[in-house]
């Protein structure tokens, strides 16, 4: 989706700009008026037995690119769309569940100030400095509490972050890294470390771009890396922040799907080398029936050398069909 | 022994062996044909209703009038809810042609939960559907880039975005917020799909959800949608089902017929083989076995061809047979083995049941009288007795009195075939009676016939009995269809007063008439009086079929009333006038207060009375439409009625009426054109009644003819005898046309009585009960009496061309044979 199309639609989408300053926490809160917006919790939990878990709770808010004078309680506007997966290596392969709703008689919605989006009994709210996040999904449940420990960082240039070699070709984003969770997993006690992204765009995809790779891992001391690339058609790089790379070390092939996913990748950053080895192959997402596609998002460890220096998320998305947002 | 006697039993295909084969192939397809269609509609009818319902445990209905979408909010966050997926649907009319689509409005982001088929090959297409009036069709539905449908007195044009092979019937989906728009009913839904969390109690649920839920509005489990669903057209296949058990006790009775002069003609060879050792039981079994053959090639062939007709019937009219029930459902025709060999075995039992009488009495016969000749036809003479007929007659008065059971007339039904039994049972008695005060008289061939008859009226039972059966049937249906089709004519004449009527669409409920196009039609010079009437639907009983609630203009119109009406009292709710109906189904009767949910809230009407409505099987409430709009807040109407100043033409009215803004979409007729529409539509829902008729007619008179013709040629040696006596073969075949003409007039009397009598059970008792509706009695007496002169100068004309052919070998040769 380019300018010209926005024109054509005869919907006004705001762009993302340099020039913004985000404000907290009135940029906690939704931006209903740009395409598209999302809250996207990842982390490692660790139950009493000392057993890993990876989850994802993700909250997306989408403005449908149509006109629509309807005046109808259920005119579709705004989607609100969720997915959950529970990656437990003993079961093998990731459960998730998704939900769709559009924002109709207060069953699903966001709201602007202050992070509250929920989609009927799935909900992720910030209140008194604490995450809140309820999942009740078709074989897996989450309660969980996520504390922020360190203070959030604005990605890219203060938080505007360049997704192609367009000026608008562009996201505001920031992050949560270091969240201490607690709370429940399938009603069983965990805690962990979690990481939350908080982006909205309205052009969030270049031209020529099919997907994207992108990580966020808590470093062991403290810190937290963040890497993202965009990729095109024949699998290259369209775009990615200055300093970053993705070099593909080994695929593992969906039995489902037939799709291959670099699921370990060598990240540069910033001069800087992280290894990342997932804590399963099989972090495969089918979230056809929210949004229409299929993606790998998985919990990773990082290291460096021989030892490991943290644990987080990596996203591969586009490699099942081309990304459409 | 058995098995030699066996091999002698291949016999040679007679004409009245192969005409029993026939009547039974013919009981045997016609039964066979109606179940398999009734299957596939029935099966088709539940896949629609699976695949339109997915995987939802409850449904919640709110009819065509619906409720406030807020309950579907209020149910979507019940604990327990996994899923509530909001619909409203309804029946459009398309623009510019007489059919209609069912438009159903779905939010495809919940409906990919509760219907996950729609949209398999490729999820991400119910997307499109969130785009603004953007349709899918079913396939086959139209072949068009855009749907117009007419909504209110506008077209209104959707995108078709594609076809899913998963739709059935003639279907559009669209997008929730599209439909309440569209159809001009924003903030309300007629549907909600639920499923419930695993593990929560469904009966439970279901009662808790019912509480919730305003009048007018249920819930049910799939399978009471389902069933309701085929109900809808259960009395009527009940009907057919029956039609073709008539047809089968035709082909028994001819099986017994042939069989009965099988034995007689075989007296000899039976008594023969018992001399050679064979047991009673032997015989009895020969028989029996015969007749089983006969069975079986009946049946095989009747399965055979019933199949062939359900293919044809389903490929040339659809599943309906005629009767409009199952429209835009188009089934697949299997074939069922099961069902097959049901049918298979049961054209056998008819055959063995029907040989059953002349088995016995073949091993009853003492072998040494029977091998001489003259010895024939025992068989009725322990029939002739008074009390089983008298019972059978007895029992059908008693069983007339009983109520339907679960809507189907079954004692009405049984009533029918214990009148039928008695009747024939009563003939021996009743004919040796007649044939005993009728005077011989100077006319040889008449006395010799008179003699004949009295002297073996065993032999002529049979015969006898085939005219009974076959012409009471006959005279029956010919009476039942014939004052059916009277009393509709007449009701049509009295339910349509005005001069000229015009109605929304041809089909379908989106459409409406606002207070403005009222006004204008009030309005024109050429106008003496209008009445509106608004057409709603209301559920009074959560397992029975919506009542339609017809609120018009005023109530002291013209009604084909029944019965007599309550006198309003002050203070009285308001007036209610119910059709038979809803009176027999729900039990009201005038004078009773009931409840008839509008606009989600009970409200008391008093009823007044009850009218005779032929169109609403499912029944119909007429209230006074101030009333309605009151309650409902509704002020839309659906048709009109127009009684025109002296002087104005039809035309220029219509001409009027088609100049208004969406005047093109309205269906204007004129009283006469709608009666002959619905004559023609009476005529061919009772197609299959008039083709069963016209078959079981024929078969009658081929029956008859062939066992008149076969007891002729039986008695060849004693023409010869009377030859030798010195009558001529003039007098031969006068005597023969005299007795088969006496007969035909004893059996075609004693037919058109018990014809009568089943003809007044179809009437009020079988019809009745199974459509709820009454209709006067009209008789077609001068088709009865044409039947009858054809039936009685057949049965004379068999008779004398049998007797020609008997009489043509020579005296002599005829007396000699046998000796």
């Amino acid at each position: 989706m380019n300018r010209r199309d926005f024109v054509l639609a005869g919907l006004a989408f705001p762009l993302v700009t340099p020039d913004y300053k985000l404000q907290f926490p009135r940029d906690h809160g939704a931006h209903p008026a740009f395409r598209q917006e999302w809250w996207y919790v990842t982390g490692w939990l660790k139950t009493a037995r000392g057993e890993d878990l990876g989850f994802q709770i993700t909250f997306f808010r989408s403005r449908l690119n149509i006109e629509n004078a309807n005046p109808s309680a259920f005119t579709p506007r705004q989607v609100i769309l969720a997915h959950a997966a529970l990656a437990d290596p003993r079961h093998g392969r990731l459960r998730h569940d998704q939900r769709a709703a559009r924002t109709a008689l207060d069953l699903a919605g966001s709201r602007e100030g202050a992070t509250k989006v929920w989609v009927d009994d799935w909900s992720l709210e910030l209140s008194e400095e604490k995450y809140r996040a309820g999942i009740k999904a078709r074989d897996f449940s989450f309660d969980l509490e996520l504390a922020p420990g360190v203070s959030l960082v604005l990605q890219g240039d203060k938080g505007f972050s360049r997704k192609g070699h367009k000026p608008d070709e562009a996201s505001y984003y920031y992050s949560r890294p270091q969240l201490a969770v607690s709370g429940t997993a399938n009603g069983e006690r965990v805690t962990g470390t979690a990481w939350l992204d908080h982006e909205w765009s309205s052009n969030y995809m270049a031209a020529g771009a099919t997907g994207w790779d992108w990580c966020g891992i808590n470093l062991d001391g403290g810190g937290s890396l963040m890497a993202f690339r965009m990729r095109g058609t024949d699998g290259k790089t369209v775009f990615a922040p200055p300093g970053v790379s993705f070099e593909v070390l080994r695929k593992w092939k969906s039995p489902r799907t037939g799709t291959d996913y670099p699921v370990s990748v060598l990240v540069k950053a910033n001069e800087r080398e992280y290894l990342l080895e997932p804590l399963m192959d099989d972090q495969e997402m089918d979230v056809r029936a929210s949004t229409g596609t299929i993606y790998w998002e998985g919990a990773v460890r990082a290291s460096q050398g021989n030892r490991q220096v943290g644990k987080g998320y990596l996203e591969l998305t586009g490699y099942w069909r081309p990304m459409k947002l | 022994m058995f098995r030699l006697s066996c091999l002698l039993l291949v016999f040679p295909l007679k004409g009245r062996t192969l005409l029993s084969i026939l009547g039974i192939a013919l009981g045997v397809a016609l039964g066979f044909a109606v179940h398999l269609i009734n299957r596939a509609a029935a099966n088709e009818l539940a896949a629609g209703v699976r695949t339109l319902a997915g995987s939802a445990d409850l449904e919640v209905r709110g009819g065509r009038a619906g409720f406030p979408e807020a309950l579907y909010a209020q149910l979507a966050r019940l604990p327990g809810v996994a899923v509530a997926s909001p619909v409203l649907e309804a029946e459009a009319a398309i623009a510019g042609g007489t059919k209609s689509i069912r438009l159903i409005g779905i939010d495809p982001l919940r409906a990919a939960l509760i219907q996950p088929t729609w949209f398999a090959d490729e999820p991400a297409k119910r997307l499109e559907l969130l785009k603004p009036d953007v349709v899918f069709l079913s396939s086959g539905a139209i072949e068009s880039k855009t749907l117009k449908i007419i909504s209110g007195l506008k077209t209104v044009e959707f995108q078709v975005a594609g076809v899913l092979e998963g739709l059935r019937g003639a279907t559009a989906l669209t997008d929730i917020a599209t439909a309440q728009w569209r159809l001009g009913r924003l903030g309300e839904l007629n549907r909600i799909d639920l499923r419930l969390q695993p593990g929560v109690d469904r009966e439970a649920m279901q009662r808790r959800i019912a509480e919730l839920l305003p009048p007018g509005v249920h819930v049910a489990t799939l399978d009471a949608v389902e069933e309701s669903g085929a109900n809808l057209s259960r009395a009527y296949r009940v009907n057919l089902n029956v039609l073709a058990l008539v047809a089968l006790f035709t082909g028994g009775f001819l099986v017994f017929s042939a069989q009965a002069l099988e034995v007689a003609r075989r007296r000899q060879e039976h008594a023969l083989l018992r001399v050679l050792g064979l047991k009673r039981g032997g015989v009895t079994r020969l028989v029996l076995i015969e007749a089983a053959a006969l069975g079986a090639l009946g049946g095989a062939l009747g399965v055979a061809i019933g199949y062939g007709l359900a293919i044809a019937a389903a490929r040339a009219g659809g599943a309906d047979l005629g009767a409009g029930f199952f429209r835009g459902v188009a089934p697949q025709m299997d074939f069922p083995a099961a069902s097959g060999l049901a049918f298979l075995a049961g054209g056998i039992a008819v055959a063995l049941a029907g040989a059953l009488l002349p088995a016995l009495d073949a091993a009853h016969a003492a072998p040494a009288q029977a091998l001489k000749a003259g010895d024939e036809q025992r068989m009725f003479g322990r029939a002739v007795r008074l009390w089983p007929g008298v019972a059978c007659i007895g029992l059908a008065v008693i069983l007339v009195f009983f109520e339907p059971m679960n809507g189907i007339p079954v004692a009405g039904y049984a009533a029918i075939a214990c009148l039928l039994l008695g009747g024939i049972f009563l003939m021996p008695w009743f004919s040796e009676f007649i044939f005993r005060k009728i005077r011989p008289n100077r006319n040889i061939p008449y006395t010799l016939a008179l003699a004949q008859l009295r002297g073996a009226p065993g032999q002529a039972m049979v015969s006898l009995a085939a005219i009974v059966a076959s012409f009471s049937l006959m005279a029956a249906m010919a009476i039942m269809v014939v004052s059916f089709r009277s009393s509709v004519d007449d009701w049509l004449g009295a339910a349509l007063p005005a001069e000229l009527y015009f109605r929304t669409s041809h089909a379908g409920e989106t459409a409406w008439l606002d207070a403005a196009m009222e006004a204008r039609v009030r309005a024109l010079p050429q106008v003496e009086r209008a009445v509106f009437l608004r057409s709603a639907r209301v559920t009074l009983h959560p397992a029975r079929p919506a009542v339609a609630l017809l609120a018009r203009d005023g109530l002291n119109l013209q009604f084909p009333v029944v019965g007599k009406p309550y006198q309003r009292k002050d203070g009285d709710p308001p007036a209610a006038w119910i059709s038979e109906a809803v009176a027999d189904l729900y039990g009201f009767h005038p004078g009773n207060e009931i409840q008839i949910p509008i606009a989600n809230k009970q409200s008391k009407f008093i009823v007044a009375g009850i009218w005779r409505d032929y169109a609403r099987q499912h029944g119909a409430i007429v209230i006074e439409r101030a009333a309605y709009a009151a309650l409902s807040g509704d002020r839309r109407s659906n048709d009109a009625a127009l009684w025109l100043k002296l002087g104005a033409s039809a035309a220029a009215v219509e001409a009027a009426l088609r100049a208004m803004p969406g005047g093109g979409a309205l269906d204007i007729a004129a009283p006469g054109e709608i009666r002959t529409a619905s004559l023609a539509l009476f005529d061919r829902s009772f197609a299959v009644t008039y083709a069963l008729e016209a078959v079981a007619v024929i078969v009658g008179l081929f029956g008859l003819s062939s066992s008149v013709g076969a007891i002729v040629l039986a008695r060849r040696r004693e023409f010869g005898m009377l030859r030798h006596l010195g009558m001529t073969r003039g007098q031969i075949g006068a005597m023969l046309a005299a007795e088969g003409g006496l007969l035909a007039l004893l059996g075609v009397a004693v037919g058109l009585a018990l014809g009568g009598a089943i003809g007044l059970i179809l009437i009020h008792v079988v019809n009745r009960q199974s459509f709820n509706w009454s209709m006067d009695l009209h008789v077609p007496y001068l088709l009865l009496a044409a039947l009858s002169l054809a039936l009685i100068l057949l049965a004379s004309l068999t008779a004398f061309l049998s007797g020609r052919e008997a009489t043509g070998m020579g005296p002599v040769r005829a007396v000699k044979e046998d000796w």
